[in-house]
């Protein structure tokens, strides 16, 4: 199980704004963009290929090794002889960095970046071309709502979804079976649910926070189970208040499930809480799928997870929290008509399940992808996605990377025992000079 | 030599040769200097300078006017001049208390680092200079943190010492309890909002674990080469241990204290990538990271923000050496 999640969730792969540590990693390495490109030859010569031709070059952040191997397969799989595509790696967090400077001036017509309000954030300031008629074209046919709406900007497309992964309460099979636990429906249910736990001795929810992006993954549930999809992307933008009722709702409903999560979690670091996970010492954990990498191989199939449980009846379960990874094209590219074949050939199943052939830590957002080669958690994180009405992407995705800064700090001041009002108008005040 | 010297001078050849053998002579006349000399001085001071100002002033200046604007950091036509917006955010408006708890921190980190490590590195290069069996091996163990970097005495104390379950301060102290030494945020005294938090402590202690060191070999240096002969007669004259330590040992190591202050001060200021590295526990941010934050990243469009930060730590810095340089060189005038 442990290849099957080789991508290392670091706080700026989920996209956190940057880790200290990778800061100091990167200074130590080579700065800058470090680009070297490589020329792979579009091969296989199906008849229905694209009319396009020329070179394309398409930029890629995907430093690791299993995910550039996996785009490079894909990028092989592109059905079209004439169009020659040239791969242009650059560093992962500079790539991050620079983005908006990189977007003015493009070496690349394609290029990667993350759905939701990032993207919108590039596609506001006319950075990003408008490339709906790739969706007409037939992403609509094979792509979920979702998805179509973490790739809309003022009802335009700009973004082609390519892998994603989703948040959710991961639980041992067999530790539950032993304390005959099940899967709570309701917030009700599940406050009585630790309660049973925390009586029987194991910790309900491990938590480690320390850089500040895992806690945002439980405000983020609370929010738009409590308040709402619409709320939560109003106030990540800036348009609700933090000093809202509502708002404030989330803080108080998160104070009640405090008592049953591990203590002290600033200190602690997410894959430590995972450990407690594994030994059977906390019974839940909210975080990304990617936690599977912190289990043995041989326990891995005990890993399961549940969504996030109602809390209020007109949202249900509509929401759904996968941080979507995907392709855009910058604003004039040399060569449009071929640019736009490239990310089109990137939302096939053809191109998705080559990626997933090198890479399986992910899921693939086509509906027609191989989905047998999915493991259990792999396919009960995709059905939970593809069934969504909303999906969002992640705090720190789904609002400017500064004010996600605050919010962190804000949040790790809450886990502390401050006082919620404080922090409340603290971010408030912030939210209005930030955003 | 001198070719090309249009200057009417006395020097010749000779002169200069002598002058060189002579630096005392050589200081006498301006005018022996000649046109050589001249552009080899102007050379050796000149560029220096030049490369100083190019690469330290001009950038300073910049990023004081930066600090008056509002700008991403893209496109050199989007400054926008805003006042100051940006000093009034950051000392009285959504950041004031980010940065009131960053220059308290700062300024916990000068006090303990003069009274913590400073103390006690010199304690210990008094004992050390006493000629104590395996002398050798003490100084070595004090002074082997001081070769690593600050980040790496994060990573060392974060795994070896911090650790919540397994570290040996957890085991030490815990009482057998988890103990989170660098995530708790809590203030240990507090004034109004702020204080100093129990982090910062426990980061204070590892940084004090390298500077101790540093400083115990500065002064272990400046004991070793006190006159043997003032100690002598210092116990001729029936001083007893502290007496000469106070008033015999402690001014010859003028040079020695004047080196500690100005690195401690240094020190206090730069601080940065300790606490980076830690990921910056709530509570323990220093002005460095201020600025940093709203510098480097997907997040940092603040260019003039973070100048004002760093305007902040500049006018800390440019204030303590203004007053060193001023009462450094006085003293030296007066004792001339």
């Amino acid at each position: 199980m442990t290849a099957e999640f080789q991508q290392s969730p670091s706080p700026s792969e989920v996209g956190f704004a940057l880790g200290r540590r990778d800061v100091l990693k990167g200074a130590a390495a080579l700065g800058g963009i470090a680009a070297f490109s490589g020329v792979l030859a579009a091969c296989g010569g199906g008849d229905d290929a694209g009319s396009a031709s020329g070179t394309i070059r398409v930029g890629s952040n995907y430093s690791n090794e299993l995910p550039n191997a996996g785009l490079r397969a894909a990028l092989d799989s592109l059905p079209n002889d004439d169009l020659t595509i040239e791969l242009n790696e650059v560093d992962h967090n500079t790539y991050q960095e620079q983005i908006v400077a990189y977007l003015q001036d493009p070496p690349d017509d394609v290029a990667p970046w993350f759905a939701g309000f990032r993207l919108q954030a590039l596609a506001s300031q006319d950075l990003l071309l408008d490339i709906s008629d790739v969706w007409t074209d037939g992403l609509d046919d094979v792509l979920s709502g979702g998805f179509k709406q973490a790739s809309t900007y003022e009802g335009k497309q700009y973004f082609v979804p390519w892998t994603y992964y989703s948040w959710q309460v991961h639980y041992r099979k067999d530790v539950w079976a032993d304390l005959g636990a099940t899967p709570p429906g309701t917030f009700d249910e599940l406050l009585a649910l630790c309660e049973t736990l925390d009586a029987a001795g194991v910790t309900p929810f491990a938590l480690g926070n320390d850089g500040r992006w895992p806690a945002m993954g439980t405000f983020d549930q609370i929010n738009f189970r409590l308040n709402g999809y619409q709320y939560h992307v109003d106030l990540m933008a800036g348009d609700e208040s933090w000093t809202d009722d509502r708002t404030k709702a989330v803080f108080t409903e998160w104070a009640k499930l405090l008592p049953y999560t591990q203590s002290e979690p600033n200190g602690r670091e997410w894959n430590d809480a995972a450990q407690a996970l594994v030994k059977g010492e906390a019974a839940m954990y909210l975080i990304g799928n990617f936690v599977g990498s912190e289990f043995p191989e041989d326990e891995a199939d005990q890993l399961d997870f549940f969504p996030f449980p109602v809390m209020n009846d007109e949202h249900g379960l509509d929401t759904v929290e996968a941080p979507i990874d995907g392709w855009v094209v910058v604003a004039n590219p040399d060569n449009e008509a071929g640019a736009k074949e490239v990310v089109a050939h990137l939302g096939t199943a053809l191109a998705q399940d080559a990626y997933l052939s090198v890479d399986p830590s992910v899921q693939a957002p086509n509906n027609n992808v191989d989905t047998s080669a999915y493991n259990a958690l792999q396919a009960k994180s995709a059905a939970a996605v593809q069934g969504a009405k909303n999906v969002t992407q992640f705090l720190d995705r789904d609002t400017v990377a500064a004010f996600a800064n605050e919010a962190g700090q804000g949040i790790a001041d809450f886990l502390a025992g401050g006082d919620i009002d404080a922090i409340l108008a603290d971010l408030q005040a912030k939210a209005e000079t930030i955003l | 030599m001198s070719t090309g010297d249009d200057q009417p001078t006395i020097s010749t050849a000779e002169t200069v040769a002598s002058s060189a053998l002579d630096a005392g002579k050589a200081k006498k006349k301006r005018s022996q200097f000649t046109g050589n000399d001249r552009k080899v001085f102007l050379a050796m001071v000149g560029i220096p300078t030049f490369i100083h100002v190019a690469i330290v002033w001009i950038p300073t200046l910049l990023s004081i006017l930066l600090s008056f604007t509002k700008w991403r950091g893209n496109d050199i036509s989007e400054i926008e001049v805003t006042g100051v917006e940006n000093y009034d955010v950051v000392l009285l408006g959504a950041f004031q208390g980010d940065t009131i708890q960053a220059i308290l921190n700062n300024l916990w980190l000068l006090l303990f680092l003069f009274f913590g490590p400073t103390l006690l590195g010199m304690g210990l290069a008094y004992l050390l200079d006493k000629n104590l069996k395996g002398t050798r091996i003490y100084q070595s163990l004090f002074y082997t943190p001081v070769v690593l970097s600050l980040a790496v005495v994060g990573f060392i104390w974060q795994n070896i010492m911090y650790d919540q379950n397994y570290g040996l301060a957890t085991w030490a102290f815990g009482g057998g309890d988890r103990v989170d030494w660098l995530g708790n945020q809590e203030f240990i005294f507090s004034i109004g909002n702020y204080g100093l938090s129990k982090n910062f402590l426990a980061i204070l202690m590892a940084m004090a674990w390298r500077h101790t060191g540093y400083i115990m070999v500065l002064y272990l240096a400046g004991m070793k080469s006190v006159d043997a002969a003032l100690r002598e007669s210092a116990s001729l004259d029936g001083c007893n241990e502290w007496q000469t330590f106070r008033h015999v040992l402690f001014p010859t190591l003028k040079p020695i204290n004047v080196i500690v202050v100005v690195i401690t001060v240094i020190e206090a200021l730069r601080a940065y990538d300790i606490i980076a590295i830690l990921n910056e526990p709530r509570n323990t941010e220093l002005l460095s990271h201020l600025t940093t934050n709203a510098l480097i990243g997907e997040g940092a469009d603040n260019i003039g923000r973070g100048s004002a930060y760093a305007t902040l730590l500049f006018l800390l810095c440019i204030g303590f050496v203004l007053w060193y340089v001023t009462n450094h060189y006085k003293k030296q005038e007066n004792t001339v």
